[in-house]
């Protein structure tokens, strides 16, 4: 299992991009999978450093990467404001242009990309959130 | 992730090169911004040697396309949109709200 600290700053999103990419590449998963895993790993890492770290500086993020067969699973652990993101709502996609919600959009993209997203708020051990995604 | 622009007599260029994601949104932001406010609004942008991007690119362009397109007086294309990218951005349900094309010079052609 590959598990890294990271500073909760949008500057190292490439390095988690990097290390979801690593493991995933050594699982056997496609590059069209990985390109996929890597947008969902950025997004949740994006939510929590924009909402649930707002404001809050030298703040760290835990990813873990781990192959279990044909599975992958991403757990991502943050000591923030509690952010669900099956709490927000789905944007409409066929509303028209200027109906379009600029919000959303993130957590949106991280459930379709995965096959499940589950989140645990929990103040004493972490905010956890967990990804799945099996192979092909 | 790097940009650079090219001006046509009816539109402008934006070629945006690597990747966009959170980090490197608000330059790519600025770049299209910066177009608008010199009051160009038909706008090509290639991403023909990108390499990702995330939704914060995405709502960059959705910001761009609404302005442009307002009073109609222009419109944001894209051209040379990577597969990946292409997947991304219809599973955002954002392919409909964008023209796209194969090469540059058709896009600016297209104005």
């Amino acid at each position: 299992m590959a598990h890294s600290t990271f500073p909760a700053r949008f500057e190292f999103l490439d390095e988690i991009r990097d290390l979801v990419a690593e493991v995933a590449r050594e699982g056997g998963f496609s590059e069209k999978e990985i390109y996929s895993l890597q947008l969902a790993a950025d997004e949740a890492a994006s939510n929590i450093i924009e909402h649930a770290y707002a404001g809050v500086s030298n703040a760290s993020l835990d990813v873990t990467c781990d192959i279990d067969g044909d599975k992958i699973t991403i757990t991502m652990r943050d000591n923030g404001k509690p952010f669900d993101p099956s709490k927000v709502k789905q944007p409409n996609l066929k509303a028209d242009l200027s109906e379009r919600q600029i919000g959303g959009l993130g957590v949106y993209l991280m459930r379709k990309l995965m096959d499940n997203v589950h989140y645990e708020a929990n103040s004493r051990t972490g905010n956890l959130l967990t990804m799945i995604k099996r192979k092909g | 992730m790097e940009i650079s622009t090219q001006e046509f007599k009816h539109c402008d260029l934006i070629k945006v090169k690597g990747r966009v994601d959170s980090a490197t949104a608000p330059d790519f932001s600025k770049a299209l911004e910066k177009t608008n406010n010199a009051g160009k609004f038909k706008i090509i942008v290639d991403m023909t040697e990108l390499e990702y991007m995330s939704s914060a690119g995405f709502r960059a362009l959705l910001a761009t396309q609404r302005n442009c397109k307002r009073y109609n007086r222009g419109e944001l294309v894209l051209v040379g949109v990577p597969e990946r990218i292409r997947e991304a951005l219809e599973l955002a349900g954002f392919t409909e709200l964008f023209k796209t094309f194969d090469d540059p010079i058709e896009a600016v052609g297209s104005f």
